[in-house]
Order: C-alpha cells, then sequence, then structure tokens
C-alpha cells in the first residue's frame, strides 16, 4: 500500500498541453528549453524520455515536479495542475533528479529515514523501508556513513532509493542509472521493475542508455531541441522511423544488377552500393532476405554472403535528425 | 541479489488532508542537527574557537585599555563574546543551503511536501542548538576567572541571543538564495556587512572614546543594542531599559529575517 493517494484506474497520470520553458540567460539571448511539449501518460506506464545533451528532459520533469513554473501551455500531473495546486502534486509524486538529492554531511540512513518521514511514513515503517531498500540496493554496509564518503554509483544508488522510499505511484527519474556499472544498472533496473509491479507505479525516466530504453521502456518518447519528435514503442519506432536492413555481398561484376533487384522489394528505401555489397532499408528484414535472395537467383547473381541488421534506437535518432546520439555523449546538441 | 518487497503498511498518514506546519519544521530542524549532534568533535572545536579568541584578544583588551572597564574588563568582553560566536556562526550558516544547491540536495527538498516556509524556518531555529552549547561552554570556562555569573540575567540574555541568531540565520539563509547563482557572491557580501556592523557596535572596543560620526553610526546598529542588552543583562541588571532596547532589536531583526527569508524560499526553485 503506498503511503501517498494512490490514483484511480483509467485516469490520465500526466497530460500536458503545449508546454513550454524559457530561460532568459542575459539580455540578448533566451535559451527556449522546452517548445511546445504535449504528453499523455496513462496509470502503469513506463516512459523513456530519450534526447541529447540539452534536449530538455530535465527542464520538462522540473516542470512536471512543480519545481519550475511553464512560460506557458499547462501541465495536469497526478489530477492536478502543476501551477495552481503544486502541493497537491507534489503529495502524489516521487522524484529522482540529476543532481544527488542526499546532503553531504548527512549519513546515508538518516537521510532515507527522513525521506520516508518526510513523506508521512511513522518512523518506524520508515526505518523498515529503509533497511530493505539499502539491502536491496547493496548500501547496507554504508547505512553510517556520510554521504560525502560515498562513491558516484553508491550516491546515485541512494538518489534512487530515497525516490522510491515512500513507494510513490508516480515516480520521475532522471537519469537514474548514470554512474552505475553494469552490474549496479541491472541490479537497480530490476528492483524499479520489480516495484512497479508491486505498488503499479507509473515511471516516467529519461536516459542516455540507448539499451537501457529499448528493453526497459513500453515506451520511448524522442526529445530534441526542446520538442516531442517521435513517441512510440522501442519496436514501432524502429520499424516506421528505421526499419531493417539488408547487406548482402555479391562478385563486383554484379553490383548493378542486385541494387535494382533490391531496389523492387516491398517498401525498399535507401539502395547503396559500397565496394561489392549493397545495402537496403525494407520494413521487414527476415521476410525479404529470403526474397531477395530467390529474385537474385532467378536472376542469375550469385549471393556470396548475406546479413540482417536490425535497427537500434540510435538509427532511429539518425534517421529523425540526421545526427547521431552516440557522437553526442561529449558535449551540447548541434545547434 | 536479493529480493525487494517493501514492508506493507496501513497508509498512516496517507489522507492527511493538510499539513502540519509545525511537524514539517520538526523534520526540517531535525535533520539540520543531526549532522551536528553525530559530529560531535566539529561541534566541541566550533565551541573551543571563541575560547580562543577569549584568551587572546582579552589580556590586549585589558592591557591597553584597563582603565576603561568599572567592574573588570571580562565582565565586559564575555558578553562580547557571545554575541560574536552568535554573529559569526549565524551569519555563515547559508554556505551549507548553497552546498545543498549545488548537489541537488535541496531540489529533492523541494520536491517533497514539506512546505517552504518550513524549509526556512526549521534551518533558521536549528541555529539556537550550537549557540546554546558555545555559550554555556564560555560561560563554564569564565567564570572561574573573575567572571560573576547572574544566572536570571544570562538566561535571558542566551534567549536573546538565541531570537537574534534566528533573525540573522534567516539573513543568511535568504542572502544564500539571492546569490545561489553566482555563490562566490555569497562570502563577499556576508564580509562587507560583517565587520561594519561587528565595529560600530562596541563589540570589541568600546566606541566611547571613538569619532562621534561613529557613535551616530552605531546607533543606526541593531547589533550595539544587543551588545548593550547583554552586558547589561550579565552584569544582572534585568529591568534595565537597554534590556528592552535589546529585544526589540532582536524580535525585529527575527521577524524581517523570518520575512524575507521565506519569500526567496518561495522563489528557490527557479
Ligand atoms: N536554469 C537555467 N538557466 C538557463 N538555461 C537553462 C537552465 N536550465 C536549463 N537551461 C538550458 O535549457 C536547455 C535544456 O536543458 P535541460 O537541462 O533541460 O537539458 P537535458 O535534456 O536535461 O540535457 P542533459 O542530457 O545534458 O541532462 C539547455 O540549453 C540548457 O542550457
Ligand atoms: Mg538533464
Amino acid at each position: 500500500m503506498s503511503v501517498v493517494e494512490t490514483l484511480t484506474e483509467g485516469e490520465i497520470v500526466i497530460s500536458t498541453r503545449a508546454l513550454t520553458r524559457d530561460f532568459v540567460v542575459s539580455r540578448t539571448e533566451t535559451v527556449h528549453a522546452v517548445r511546445g511539449i504535449s504528453l499523455h501518460v496513462e496509470p502503469g506506464e513506463l516512459v523513456a524520455v530519450l534526447g541529447p545533451n540539452g534536449a530538455g528532459k530535465t527542464t520538462t520533469l522540473r516542470m512536471l515536479t512543480t519545481l519550475i513554473t511553464p512560460t506557458s501551455g499547462t501541465a495536469t500531473v497526478a489530477g492536478f495542475d502543476v501551477t495552481t495546486q503544486p502541493s497537491q502534486v507534489r503529495r502524489r509524486i516521487g522524484y529522482v533528479g540529476q543532481g544527488n538529492g542526499a546532503g553531504h554531511s548527512q549519513r546515508v540512513g538518516d537521510e532515507l529515514v527522513g525521506q520516508g518521514v518526510i513523506y508521512g511514513l511513522d518512523r518506524r515503517t520508515a526505518k523498515l523501508r529503509a533497511g530493505e531498500l539499502l539491502e536491496a540496493l547493496e548500501l547496507k554496509d554504508l547505512a553510517q556513513r556520510k554521504v560525502s564518503d560515498l562513491s558516484g554509483g553508491q550516491r546515485r544508488r541512494l538518489d534512487v532509493a530515497m525516490g522510491l522510499v515512500h513507494a510513490p505511484s508516480l515516480l520521475f527519474l532522471d537519469e537514474p542509472s548514470t554512474g552505475l556499472d553494469p552490474q549496479n544498472r541491472a541490479n537497480l533496473w530490476d528492483h524499479i521493475l520489480r516495484m512497479r509491479e508491486q505498488y503499479a507505479m507509473t515511471i516516467v525516466l529519461t536516459t542516455h542508455y540507448l539499451d537501457e530504453a529499448d528493453s526497459m521502456a513500453e515506451r520511448v518518447v524522442v526529445v530534441d531541441h526542446g520538442e516531442v519528435i517521435a513517441d512510440d514503442t522501442a519496436d514501432g519506432l524502429k520499424a516506421t522511423l528505421a526499419g531493417d536492413r539488408l547487406a548482402v555481398t555479391v562478385a563486383p561484376g554484379n553490383i548493378t544488377r542486385l541494387s535494382e533487384l533490391a531496389g523492387k522489394l516491398p517498401g525498399a528505401r535507401e539502395v547503396i552500393a559500397v565496394g561489392d555489397e549493397v545495402s537496403v532499408r525494407v520494413a521487414d528484414g527476415p521476410a525479404a532476405l529470403p526474397e531477395l535472395v530467390a529474385a537474385a537467383q532467378r536472376g542469375g547473381v550469385p549471393i556470396a554472403a548475406a546479413q540482417v541488421h536490425r535497427p537500434t534506437l540510435d538509427d532511429v535518432f539518425l534517421n529523425l535528425t540526421g545526427r547521431s546520439l552516440r557522437e553526442d555523449s561529449n558535449g551540447k546538441a548541434a545547434r | 541479489m536479493t529480493t525487494l518487497t517493501l514492508s506493507a503498511t496501513s497508509t498512516p498518514t496517507s489522507t492527511q488532508p493538510s499539513r502540519n506546519l509545525l511537524r514539517d519544521i520538526r523534520i526540517v530542524m531535525t535533520r539540520e542537527l543531526k549532522p551536528v549532534l553525530r559530529d560531535p568533535f566539529s561541534l566541541l572545536f566550533g565551541m573551543i574557537q571563541p575560547l580562543i579568541f577569549l584568551a587572546l584578544f582579552g589580556p590586549l583588551l585589558s592591557g591597553s585599555m584597563g582603565g576603561t572597564f568599572g567592574d573588570g574588563v571580562w565582565q565586559w568582553f564575555v558578553p562580547s563574546i557571545l554575541v560574536m560566536t552568535t554573529l559569526f556562526g549565524t551569519s555563515t550558516t547559508g554556505a551549507n543551503l548553497l552546498f545543498e544547491f549545488q548537489t541537488g540536495a535541496h531540489e529533492r527538498m523541494l520536491v517533497t511536501p514539506l512546505s517552504r516556509s518550513s524549509l526556512l524556518i526549521g534551518r533558521a531555529l536549528k541555529e539556537m542548538v550550537p549557540l546554546f552549547g558555545q555559550a554555556v561552554i564560555v560561560i563554564a570556562v569564565m567564570t572561574p576567572f573573575a567572571f560573576d555569573l547572574h544566572l536570571g540575567g544570562a538566561l535571558i540574555g542566551l534567549a536573546l541571543l538565541a531570537v537574534f541568531g534566528v533573525g540573522l540565520g534567516s539573513f543568511s539563509y535568504a542572502l544564500a538564495i539571492a546569490v545561489r547563482k553566482q555563490d562566490w557572491m555569497f562570502w563577499v557580501v556576508q564580509q562587507t556587512f560583517l565587520f561594519p556592523l561587528m565595529i560600530l557596535s562596541g563589540m570589541l572596543l568600546p566606541l566611547e572614546t571613538g569619532p562621534g560620526w561613529m557613535r551616530v553610526a552605531s546607533k543606526f546598529n541593531p547589533l550595539s543594542y544587543v551588545v548593550d542588552a547583554e552586558r547589561t543583562l550579565f552584569s544582572g541588571d534585568v529591568l534595565s531599559s537597554a534590556v528592552l532596547w535589546g529585544w526589540v532589536a532582536a524580535i525585529v531583526t527575527a521577524a524581517l529575517g523570518l520575512t524575507v527569508g521565506i519569500r526567496a524560499m518561495l522563489r528557490s526553485a527557479d
């Protein structure tokens, strides 16, 4: 049973209309961090917001969690308006920000128990839950440590533990797994998903890890320059926005012939011939490949090798923006 | 790997219609006090500083202007040290909040259901605790050395200091919030205010021998009234008008500080 008020089934948990946020940086410069985001999230959904640095992910989350007010547009979270009823919203959500939520001079256990008490748990329950989370996130031996003495990854796990301690029915996570080693990342996800199940949580998170968005979220919202540029399941995005790619190798003399055949495949796009390899984008790779092989055989073009490449979310982003998310890791998005 | 099943409990305070401000303040204050109480060594060290100052400055003071003091330099100087400890401790306390802005701890608190005003009031009230501890140590150490302790006056004096400290602490937090995007400004502003306030209160050196403009300026300094009131109280004179003026200065400082601080806290998210 959750401490915060539970949401009624069927109700929209998050609903925003044309949400925007400008930051006036100086007299001559205004940053349009978020430009008209409309988003609807239903109970129980797990939504990953994906986008390069500076895309406006954090700013969006900060508006939805009542930290900053929108410049224009509206947002209803857990049934309440973020601008006019912020305290109602705060009572019903959990938030793990991009920074570290625990005070540096505090002890790990104190902060976790304290967070539970803040949300209305009695001390005994708060202690019990804190103990369970410390155990689950492998922080148990660190309970008496000062937060400033933790490693970056340990601190991040404490942040997430603090977001979970009151088992909110709506949880916002801003890059929860950044800085964690693969084992801890997997472990963290294990527990987030388990708690989601147990408390019927709705989760909105941001991440830079493409594989994470791909495997964990049922829904991926791609944000770039403050706008939603795609919103679908990971598979849906890949099928409609990237598609599978066939790569077929033939003898050099047959390249032109094979390119023609590849172009005739249903839904074929981007036929590219490089060296002795022809590549082509199709909606359904595993089905198209035998078809192409058969056609080549009929046309007397012997095929040396053939492969199907399934698209990644990076292909999706590349197709949408002409930029790769991977190359973006060491700086702001190109404007 | 362990399995995570959080204890299911009946929803205790879950459907609370409105939150209790006092409860929020207590939560914030407890959190602020935890590091102080958990780390008694730093607390002890903080309390030794005023003693060191007392030991080094006191003898110089009595040596250079011994004649000026009627009933002994310590009777004059110990209340000064108590006010100075308050001034130093509470005016710098905003730096802690500034640090929590940088780490994200303050942001985390702002998303919780804690009321914004409790975030300020709880912090400001906690200032009283280390202040009280320091004062008790100073008094305990100094009483054997030619310092007459008048218990009633001393207790009222500490209460007055506590009220004044809450006000100063609030101003310090308000300053931290105001300069959070240029944090170096905090120390510039704090120092700029601290030394004139301190010198123009007659805390360290008597102003009676100073130029006329200084004496006039000190009349506009709330700290002067607090210092006068403390000296009067620690000499055992509880009913003097100086004490009344001290309370007026302390209460006005606290009221203004809390108002300014709470207003700043309400706008501290952006
Ligand atoms: N307080 C602020 N003042 C001025 N500009 C800001 C502020 N916060 C964010 N911005 C700007 O708004 C834009 C969006 O920032 P935001 O933090 O939302 O990006 P993000 O998608 O979370 O990026 P990252 O992946 O790096 O966390 C950026 O250009 C940033 O510089
Ligand atoms: Mg961000």
